[in-house]
């Protein structure tokens, strides 16, 4: 098993350096030459020609990603040419919004769908499995940012409950902050919470006919006892598995999710750098998006370890 | 007899309801007593019925059932009860031994905790007192180095370790009534003496009334001082076990024992029963046994012939038993 895990991330680590390939490709062969989009289309040609030369354009391409990635593996992740900072740091300040606001959204989806999807597979064809039906179908329906001006429309303009945008930092306190995340957070949350109710509703449906249900409902469990002592602990690794899944659209519904909102975090960065041309601060938030998929997938492997005992020894169950 | 039997079941009909709205009636007419610390075989091939008594008894029917008929456990009626009250007797004093150990363990705990859990649930111990009484048992099921086995998962055990956990777990509260069903079908033969061995110290030594479900008469006869013959969902024959296989009354009785292996000595091959068990959606209309049997007669396929009581504490249903010797 140890072995099949080292595998697995050398796989990881080679999918990751195909990744940033693929985003330095992409980057340098989207259209408009980005010296020209910053300094607009005034510049004489020989400003023009020294910025190239200055971000290094005029160089070929594979020494670019070469050095890009040199730089990156030493840590360098570059200096941004429109904020005029080096871009790490630009990361981990937009990392304080963005990644509380998708652990927000991950903690909200599951404590909405476990429950709503383990209750209406126990009492299936009952009222709350009907609902959950309904909560699915409307989830897969309705993307995240729309599902955000929706939220707004209610809770913001209605309600008056929560900010309808912007983030006062982590500063202003930690639950002005929370505050300011929980309506996006909760955008992000449905619809995955949507999908993942639907998981969970099949994977406990498919353990309940199981004889150790039934073994420990002759022990004297009651039925809600055996229900989530057994039942649910057997059914997480489909859940787990799509929690994993659903961290990739998590990922690019925060850049959409971000800015219906105008939040300060990586996903309008990414927003940002693209509309900007700054490249660097594009190549090197999509490689860190990509490096985060890859890690939380790699956790989600690992979690299965620890989800079923069976998988440590390597053994298959008979 | 001066003493209430320990469990009595009377006229018990169980029907499962189906998705169209029909009933499909799986057991009809099944009455039957076992004493305290008695040990009742219950035969019957698979298709009998055997396993929805077993759960009838337990109270773990699926909900689609319609029970009718009595149950009396230590003289209060168990049908009807609420699952609360069902669920204060489910373990700590009827146990239940599952056929397929491997199904009936839960892969993603360790077999401490789930011998622990019953404990733990009944007599409101504490888990590290619970886990302790947990190893102190796995010891006596004969578990080699039970302190450190005890946190393994049930998938690093063997198949008749594992049914020693299932048994482990079923008498850990030290319940009056025990029910097997098959206990020992899903093992290799060497491993099944050995279970069925640790089964009867335990049942003897406690005092345990065993209701032995299982479709093999050699263990019944081995185990059971009584026994009563299921076929397709009725009692076809009941009685003390030495009664009922020296003298077998029901043609069916007679097909088991003609069927055992130990009987083929005689220079005739061995012998089977024709056919296969009825479906319990196409019953005949007569005798169950109706076309299988070799003593068939025409009546036979017209009313089902009923249940007739006699000597002591002996039963049978069959048109042709009591009356002519030659059957």
């Amino acid at each position: 098993m140890i072995i099949l895990m080292i595998r697995r991330l050398v796989g990881l680590l080679l999918t990751l350096l195909a990744v940033s390939a693929l985003i330095f490709l992409v980057m340098a062969l989207l259209p408009g030459d980005p010296a020209a989009i910053m300094l607009g289309t005034s510049a004489s040609a020989d400003t023009l020609a020294a910025l190239r030369q200055q971000l290094g354009l005029d160089q070929p391409l594979l020494l670019r990603y070469l050095q890009w990635l040199g730089g990156v593996l030493q840590g360098d992740l570059g200096r941004s040419h429109t904020y005029g900072v080096p871009v790490a740091g630009l990361i981990t300040e937009r990392l304080a919004v963005t990644l509380p606001l998708a652990a927000m959204a991950i903690l909200l989806s599951v404590l909405i769908a476990v429950p709503l999807g383990v209750t209406a597979a126990a009492k299936r064809n009952g009222l709350v499995d009907l609902a959950a039906t309904l909560f699915a179908q409307a989830g897969i329906a309705v993307p995240a940012f729309w599902m955000g001006l929706l939220l707004i429309l209610l809770f913001s303009m209605q309600l008056g409950w929560t900010p309808a945008g912007g983030f006062p930092g982590w500063h202003a306190g930690f639950f002005a902050a929370l505050h300011a995340l929980l309506l996006p957070a909760l955008a992000l949350a449905l619809p995955q919470a949507s999908v993942l109710t639907r998981v969970t509703r099949t994977a406990v449906l498919d353990v309940l006919d199981e004889d150790f249900l039934r073994a420990a409902r002759a022990k004297g469990l009651s039925r809600r006892a055996a229900l989530w002592r057994h039942a649910v602990p057997n059914a997480m690794v489909p859940v787990v598995t799509m929690l994993g899944l659903q961290f990739t659209f998590l990922v690019a519904g925060a850049v959409l999710i971000e800015n219906v909102f105008n939040l300060p975090g990586l996903g309008r960065l990414a927003y940002q750098a693209l509309s900007q041309r700054d490249i660097i601060v594009m190549q090197d938030v999509v490689l860190f998006f990509a490096a985060l998929v890859i890690v939380v997938n790699f956790s989600v492997d690992l979690s299965y370890l620890w989800l079923d005992p069976r998988l440590r020894s390597g053994k298959a169950f008979s | 007899m001066t003493s209430a039997p320990l469990l009595r079941v009377d006229d018990l009909a169980v029907s499962l309801r189906l998705a169209d709205g029909r009933l499909l009636p799986i057991l009809s007419d099944i009455s039957f007593t076992i004493g305290r610390g008695e040990t009742l075989g219950i035969v019957g091939e698979s298709g009998s019925g055997k396993t929805i008594l077993s759960l009838a008894v337990i109270g773990l029917l699926p909900e689609s059932a319609a029970v009718s008929g009595s149950i009396l456990f230590d003289g209060k009626p168990l049908t009807g009860l609420d699952d609360k009250s069902l669920c204060r007797i489910r373990g700590s004093r009827i146990g239940l031994i599952f056929q397929e150990p491997t199904a009936a363990l839960n892969p993603a705990m360790t077999i401490a905790d789930q011998i622990a859990e019953g404990i733990v649930l009944h007599r409101g111990t504490g888990w590290r007192d619970a886990r302790r009484q947990a190893i102190e048992l796995l010891d006596r099921m004969r578990i080699d180095q039970a302190v450190r086995r005890a946190d393994d998962y049930p998938h690093e055990l063997s198949g008749g370790q594992r049914q020693r956990v299932g048994i482990a777990i079923a008498l850990a509260l030290e319940p009056e009534l025990l029910i097997a069903d098959e206990p020992t079908t899903a093992l290799d033969a060497t491993v099944q003496q050995e279970v069925l061995g640790i089964l009867t110290e335990f049942v003897r030594e406690k005092g345990v009334a065993l209701m032995l479900v299982s479709h093999n008469l050699g263990v019944v006869a081995h185990m059971a001082s009584r026994m009563l013959v299921l076929y397709a969902g009725t009692r076809m024959e009941a009685g003390e076990t030495a009664d009922v296989l020296g003298d077998p009354h029901n043609p069916y009785t007679r097909g088991l024992l003609a069927a055992l292996p130990g009987r083929t000595g005689r220079g005739r091959r061995m012998a089977s029963i024709p056919g296969t068990v009825p479906s319990l959606a196409h019953l005949p209309p007569g005798c169950r046994f109706a076309g299988r049997c070799a003593d068939e007669i025409p009546q036979c396929s017209q009313d089902e012939p009923a249940w007739r009581a006699f000597g002591a504490a002996r039963g049978v249903r069959c048109l042709r038993a009591l009356t002519t010797e030659s059957v």
